[in-house]
C-alpha cells in the first residue's frame, strides 16, 4: 500500500484524477437522488404530467451544465484558497484577475479573426493559445497587484489589505474599461465564432430513448480544468516550491529560517492562483461568449463562495466546493420552475445556492472539508 | 582560529521595547560558546538578531568579516548560519521527512541531502520510525529532535540552538548534548542558549552572561562555572 502511494504516477495522476471524478460523480449522484426523491414525494400534486419523468428527461443535461460551470468555479476558487492559505487574506481582486484573463483570451481570438487567420487555424490551437496568453497575463497581473497593493500592507491590521483588495478590484474594472474604450471604443468584448466546438456529441446510452447530447465545449472546459487541477496538484505536492508554499502557509518565521524567501513564495502563490484564474476566464468566456469589465464580479463571488463552502484554505475543498455550487445552481435553475409550477423560475437559482451555503456553514462553519493549504491536497 | 561571528554594540527593539542594549560578543571558528541569563534577559533576541529575524537599530553583526546586520533571514541562512529557534518551529502539517527536506532547502545536491538525512536518522532513530508522521503530531521531545535534526540538514558553519534541552527527559538531554559535542568536533561552530547553565558550561569553551539586554560577564566556561555570581544566580548553588 505504501509503495503504491509513493508511486509518482499514482500520486500525481491517478489519485488526483480519481479524486476529481469521485467528487464530480458523488455530488451529481447525491443531488440527483435528492431531486428524484423529492419528485416522487410531490408527484401526486402534479396531475397534468408525470413529474418524475419530466425531471429524468433533462437530468443528464442538468448534470453536464452543472459540472461545466462547477469546474470553472473550482478553478477560480483555487486562487482564493491558495492566497488565503498562505496569507489568511481574501484577495477580492481575484475576480478581476479572472475577468482580465477572459478578456485577453477573447481579444487574442478577435485579433486572429481580424488578420483572417482564425478561419484557417486549428480551433483547439486557438483556444490553447488564448489560455496560454491568459495564464501569462493574469499570473503577472496578480503578482503586480500583490507587490503594489498588498505587500506594503503586510503586518498591518487584517482589515487594511482587505480594503486595499476591494479598491484594487474597482481599480482594475475601470482600468480595463478605460483601455477597452480607448482601443476599441466599446467595452463589451464578444467571442468570435469559429470552429465546431459549439456542436454536440451524441452518445447512445443503452436504456435511454434519446442519445445523450454532450456539447464539445462542455467537455473541453471540463477537460482543460481537470488538466490544470492535476498540474496544480503536482506543483503543490510534488515540487520543492510547492513544499515551500506549504511551509510558508504553516509558519512564516520558521520558513525564513530554512532559507526560504518568503516574499518570493508569496509572489509565486499569487502567480499560480492568478494564472489559474486567467485560464478559468477563457473557459468562462467560451461558455458566456461575451464579457465586459464587470463580468468578473458574479463568477468571482460564486467561486469565493465555493472556496468557503469547501473550507477556505483547503485546495481539495475548493475543488469540491466549486463542483457542488455549480451543480446546485444548475439543478435550481432547471428544476425550481418545475417543482414550484412556475412560481419560482431559474432567476432564483442564486438565492437557492446561497441558502444552501448558509445552511452548510451553520452546521459546518469550517466548510465541507475544513483544514488549510498547509495540508497536503 | 579566526572570528566567525561578531556582534558589536548591538541594539534591538520590539516596537518600543529596548530588548538588546549594546550587546558585543564574538564566536571563534570551531568554538562552543554559550549564552546564559534569566528569563527575558534577551538571549533569544540575540539569536534572532543574528539570524535576521529582527534587524538591529544600532551596531552591527558580522559573519567572517561581512556585515550581515541588514540581510533578510533567508539570505543569512545561505551564508551558513543555522538557527534552531525556541519553541522549535516545526511545520505541523509537513511530515517528518518533509520537515527535514525543508531544513536542506538551500542545499541543491541530492546526495548531500541523503547523506545528512541518514546522519539525522542515525542520531535520532526515533525520527526514522516516524518519517511519514506529521510534525504536529510528534511528542514534545520528538519535535525537539526534529528541530535539531532539521538544523543539521543545513550543515551550517555556525549552528545556534535556543534551549535545545527544554522539556526533554534526562536521557535525551544527554543525547542532545552529546550530539552537539560531536557536531562541534566535526567542525561546526556552536552558539548555545540554555536554561541548563551547568550542562551548557560543561561543554562550552566560553560563555557570556546576559542581564536585561546587556552582557555583564564573559569568561572561559570553566571559570564561569566557579564564579560566585554565576553559581548563585544561574547554577542554584548557594
Ligand atoms: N515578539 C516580542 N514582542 C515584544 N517584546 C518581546 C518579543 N519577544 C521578546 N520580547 C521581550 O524582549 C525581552 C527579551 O526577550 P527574549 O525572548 O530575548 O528573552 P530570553 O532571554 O530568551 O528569555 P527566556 O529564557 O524566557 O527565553 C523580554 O523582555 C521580552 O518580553
Ligand atoms: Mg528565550
Amino acid at each position: 500500500m505504501k509503495q503504491i502511494a509513493a508511486n509518482p504516477v499514482y500520486k500525481f495522476l491517478l489519485f488526483p484524477v480519481g479524486q476529481i471524478i469521485l467528487f464530480a460523480l458523488g455530488a451529481s449522484v447525491i443531488l440527483s437522488l435528492v431531486t428524484v426523491l423529492l419528485a416522487y414525494l410531490f408527484k401526486s400534486n402534479f396531475i397534468d404530467f408525470d413529474l418524475v419523468e419530466r425531471i429524468m428527461l433533462i437530468l443528464p443535461q442538468v448534470i453536464i451544465n452543472g459540472l461545466t460551470i462547477g469546474f470553472v468555479y473550482s478553478t477560480i476558487a483555487l486562487g482564493y484558497t491558495m492566497v488565503y492559505g498562505v496569507l489568511e487574506f481574501i484577495n477580492f481582486s481575484h475576480s478581476e484577475i479572472f475577468m482580465v484573463g477572459g478578456i485577453v483570451g477573447i481579444q487574442l481570438m478577435a485579433y486572429f479573426e481580424h488578420t483572417g487567420a482564425l478561419a484557417t487555424m486549428n480551433e483547439y490551437l486557438v483556444i490553447a493559445l488564448a489560455i496560454v496568453l491568459a495564464l501569462i497575463v493574469s499570473g503577472s497581473l496578480a503578482v503586480i497587484v500583490e507587490r503594489t497593493a498588498y505587500k506594503p500592507l503586510r503586518g498591518a491590521p487584517k482589515l487594511v489589505p482587505l480594503i486595499s483588495a476591494i479598491g484594487m478590484s474597482f481599480f482594475l474594472q475601470d482600468l480595463v474599461r478605460l483601455i477597452l474604450s480607448l482601443t476599441t471604443g466599446e467595452f463589451n468584448v464578444i467571442l468570435p465564432k469559429f470552429g465546431t466546438y459549439d456542436e454536440f456529441w451524441k452518445l447512445a446510452v443503452p436504456g435511454m430513448e434519446d442519445p445523450l447530447r454532450i456539447q464539445i465545449k462542455s467537455a473541453l472546459i471540463v477537460g482543460i480544468a481537470i488538466l490544470m487541477l492535476v498540474i496544480l496538484n503536482f506543483l503543490v505536492n510534488g515540487t520543492k516550491v510547492g513544499k515551500a508554499i506549504r511551509a510558508v502557509a504553516q509558519d512564516r518565521p520558521s520558513a525564513s529560517l530554512m532559507g526560504i524567501n518568503v516574499n518570493q513564495i508569496i509572489s509565486i502563490t499569487f502567480l499560480i492562483g492568478g494564472a489559474l484564474g486567467g485560464a478559468a476566464g477563457v473557459l468562462f468566456a467560451l461558455k458566456a461568449t461575451k464579457l465586459d469589465p464587470f463580468s468578473g464580479f458574479f463568477p468571482g463571488l460564486k467561486a469565493f463562495t465555493s472556496a468557503v463552502l469547501g473550507g477556505i484554505g483547503n485546495l481539495t475543498g475548493a475543488l469540491l466546493g466549486g463542483l457542488v455550487l455549480g451543480l446546485l445552481e444548475s439543478f435550481a435553475a432547471s428544476y425550481l420552475g418545475i417543482f414550484t409550477n412556475g412560481a419560482f423560475g431559474a432567476e432564483y437559482k442564486d438565492i437557492f445556492a446561497f441558502a444552501i451555503l448558509i445552511v452548510v456553514l451553520i452546521f459546518r462553519p469550517s466548510g465541507l472539508l475544513g483544514q488549510t493549504v498547509g495540508q497536503k491536497a | 582560529m579566526g572570528t566567525l561571528l561578531e556582534l558589536t554594540n548591538v541594539h534591538s527593539y520590539y516596537g518600543h521595547i529596548h530588548a538588546l542594549k549594546g550587546v558585543s560578543l564574538h564566536v571563534n571558528e570551531g568554538e562552543i560558546v554559550t549564552l546564559i541569563g534569566s528569563n527575558g534577559a534577551g538571549k533569544s533576541t540575540t539569536l534572532r538578531t543574528i539570524s535576521g529575524m529582527i534587524h538591529p537599530k544600532e551596531g552591527k553583526v558580522e559573519l567572517a568579516g561581512e556585515n550581515i546586520s541588514n540581510l533578510d533571514a533567508h539570505r543569512i541562512v545561505t551564508k551558513g548560519v543555522g538557527h534552531v529557534p525556541e519553541g522549535r518551529g516545526i511545520f505541523p502539517k509537513l511530515t517528518v521527512q518533509e520537515n527535514l527536506d525543508m531544513g536542506a532547502y538551500t542545499v541543491n545536491d541530492q546526495k548531500t541531502i541523503k547523506d545528512r538525512m541518514e546522519l539525522v536518522y542515525q542520531t535520532f532513530p526515533r525520527l526514522k520510525e516516524r518519517v511519514a508522521q506529521y510534525g504536529g503530531t510528534l511528542s514534545g521531545g520528538e519535535q525537539q529532535m526534529l528541530a535539531i535534526g532539521r538544523g543539521l540538514m543545513l550543515n551550517p558553519r555556525i549552528l545556534m540552538l535556543d534551549e535545545p534541552s527544554m522539556g526533554l527527559a534526562p536521557v535525551l538531554v544527554d543525547l542532545i548534548f552529546d550530539t552537539i559535542k560531536k557536531l562541534n568536533e566535526q567542525g561546526t561552530t556552536i552558539l548555545l542558549v540554555e536554561q541548563n547553565a551547568l550542562m551548557a558550561l560543561s561543554i562550552a569553551n566560553r560563555g557570556y552572561v546576559l542581564q536585561t539586554g546587556s552582557i555583564v560577564l564573559t569568561d572561559d566556561a570553566a571559570k564561569l562555572k566557579k564564579n560566585e555570581m554565576v553559581q548563585k544566580t544561574y547554577l542554584g548553588i548557594e
